[in-house]
Order: C-alpha cells, then structure tokens, then sequence
C-alpha cells in the first residue's frame, strides 16, 4: 500500500518535469532523477512516449504564409499614423509666441512702475485733507482744554471719569444675524 | 553581423525605417501562423498580426530594451489573440442565444436525438490530418492553447513564455503538461491508433486548465 501511494506521489512529482525533461532542457540532476522514474514506471514511460509522438504529430502542422498585400497594408496603415510630436512641435505659433512675449513684457513694466501718482489735481486734494484735519484738531484741543474736569487732579489720574462717558452703540441679536443672512 | 532584434528596434527608435522592414521581414510568418492557430481565421489573424507590427512601430520612442524583444512582441500578440476569442466567443454566444429564441423547437428536437457526433475514426476519413491538429490545439482553454503554440512552435524559453502569460514557471509547467495530456488524449489515434481503440472512455477525459 506505501509503496503504491509513494510510487503515485512520484507520478505526480513527474508531471511538471516531463515537458522540460523531453523537450531537453531539464538541468541533469531534473533529467537523471526522470530517467530514473521512467525506467521502473511504465505508465509514465507509456505517457512519455505518446507526449514524444504529440509532439511530432504537432510538426506536421503547415504553416500558412501572410497574404501579398499584407506589407503593402501594414505600410498604409503605418503611414496613415500621425508623425511623433518633436520638441519644436511643443512650441506656440509665431503669432501666439508674439502676443504672450508682448503680454509678459507689458506685465514686468507695469509691476516696475512706481504707483505713487502725481497729478496736480490729487496733490491740491491731499493739501485740503491736511489743513482741514488741522483745524479739527485745534478746535479738539480748545474743548479738552476748557473742560473744568481737568482741574482735578485725581479724575485725570484714575480716569474713572471716563467710565460715565456713554458706550459705543451695541448692535442687538436680531441685528447680527440679519447681518450674517 | 547581424543585428540582434533589440539593436534593430533601438534603430527603429532612432528613426531607420529599414530596420523596421527586418523585423517586419522576420517575424511576419511566425506571428501569422501563432495568430492564426489561437484564432483560426485567416483574415483576423492577418489583421492581428498587422496590429502587432502597428503596436510595435508606436512604441519605437519608449522602447527599452528591458525584456527580449520576442518577449515583448508575443505577449502584444498573445493578449491581442486572447482579447479576440474572448470578443468573439461572446459574439457567438449571443448569435446562439438569439439563434435558440428563433428555432426552440429545434434545439428541443435535436437534444432528443442521441449523439450523432462523428467518431474520430470518421473524422480522420473526414478532415485531413493537419485539421485534426488545428481542431485538438482550438479546443484547448486559450492559455493552454498560447503556452503550446509559443512552446511548440516558437520554441520560446520557459522564463519568456511565463513572462508573455504573466504566471510563473512552475505554473507555465503545469499548464504545459495538462494541455499536452489533453492533446495526447485527443490526437492518440493520430499518433497510435491501436491506443485509442484499446483505452476505456474513462481514460479519455481532459484536463481542463
């Protein structure tokens, strides 16, 4: 029974050798251990055999030759291939390449030119600003400096005068989220 | 000396058209014949093949000579051929599916009558002996069928046609036995008629991939 069992074992174990061993390019100690099963196995020396006869059966199989047209076709389809892109494909048309030269040009000036203005107009403007700013400062001056509550040391120190003074007006609940909609 | 298939295709790459023509020259026979036997038509096999060389002059700008260029070449033309029989398979199922709505009562009248199928002894009176060895290659699972076809006739090392099958070389070895079997099982009266008429039908059955 053991013997039976090991002997199928060793059937199977031939089975992915045979192909390598009959086609002569089993390494010699593949090839030595498959003569070595073959000769005590008749069955396998059997299937050896008829693989050797498939084998030879295949060989009489015609090979069949490619039509006439076959290149002509082949090089009418290889011609109807768009060419590979070269690197100068990549490049833009001269007018396109013109225009973007011409946009970058532009853009390098414009960022290099200072953007403080000096027109008469803005100038005569920004000295109006100045003195009417001026002037309101002056008259803030006059009111702080008439008010009797700098006379007293300690309120001017503590500042809790300035508690009383009324607080910027507070927006309402309703009113944020009307602002947030 | 010869150019080796790689410096051929790295001119290629470089822009020789004529080296293209070599490999065109060299390869146009075996990779019609390994088309036709995974497709078995002519026409498509033609087209395939076309394909292949097509796939190939595409590529010329990539190419890197990283695998053998036989490597490279069989496995476009293997996955072509798969891609086809698979495509065609499900063409024929559904041209058999409509065929089954049109004639039921056919199909029903023919599933009646007990197997009429040739014997193979009729068949070789039949077909001629090649067209037995093109049916019993066909009939293998389209792996088994590529393995042998790249094995037999392109004599492909087994790292390179394990490469183009993308399996491992123990698995293409098994593959390449079972479908052996199966085409020892079916050409036995080829190559020994007194086996086949000696053997149980029990023997006869193939491993299917």
């Amino acid at each position: 029974m053991f013997s039976k069992d090991s002997s199928k074992k060793q059937c199977t174990a031939l089975e992915n050798k045979l192909v390598e061993y009959l086609d002569g390019r089993a390494k010699p100690a593949e090839r030595h251990a498959v003569e070595e099963h073959l000769s005590g196995c008749a069955s396998c020396r059997l299937r050896a055999e008829e693989f050797r006869m498939v084998w030879t059966a295949l060989d009489d199989l015609p090979e069949i030759s490619a039509s006439p047209a076959f290149d002509a076709s082949l090089r009418a389809r290889i011609a109807a291939e768009p060419a590979p892109r070269s690197f100068w494909d990549w490049l833009p048309s001269p007018r396109l390449a013109f225009a973007v030269t011409a946009l970058l040009v532009m853009s390098v000036w414009l960022s290099s030119v200072p953007r403080v203005t000096t027109h008469p107009s803005m100038i005569s403007h920004a000295t109006e600003s100045i003195q009417t700013s001026k002037v309101t400062a002056e008259s803030d001056f006059g009111m702080i400096r008439d008010l009797p509550v700098l006379e007293n040391y300690d309120v001017v120190s503590k500042f809790d005068a300035l508690s009383e003074l009324p607080g910027p007006p507070t927006a309402s609940p309703e009113e944020v989220i009307r602002e947030t909609r | 000396m010869a150019r080796t298939d790689v410096q051929l295709m790295l001119d290629v790459k470089a822009g020789d058209q004529q080296s293209f023509e070599l490999l065109l020259r060299k390869y146009r026979t075996p990779l019609v014949n390994f088309l036709y036997r995974m497709v078995r038509d002519t026409a498509v096999a033609e087209d395939l093949a076309q394909e292949v060389f097509l796939r190939v002059y595409r590529a010329r700008q990539e190419y890197a000579p990283s695998a053998k260029f036989t490597t490279w070449m069989f496995r476009i033309a293997t996955n072509l051929a798969l891609n086809s029989v698979r495509d065609n398979r499900h063409r024929q199922l559904e041209i058999s599916m409509d065929q089954s709505v049109d004639t039921g009562e056919e199909e029903q009248r023919a599933m009646e009558v007990p197997d009429r199928a040739p014997s193979v002894e009729q068949e070789l009176v039949a077909r001629s002996r090649s067209e037995l060895i093109m049916k019993a290659i066909h009939a293998l699972p389209e792996k088994q069928r590529a393995a042998v076809l790249l094995h037999k006739y392109q004599e492909l090392g087994y790292d390179e046609i394990a490469r183009v099958l993308e399996c491992s070389e123990s698995a293409l070895k098994s593959l390449l036995f079972r479908a052996y079997e199966t085409l020892r099982v079916e050409l036995a009266p080829l190559v020994n008629p007194t086996v086949r008429m000696n053997r149980a039908p029990a023997d006869r059955s193939g491993q299917p991939a």
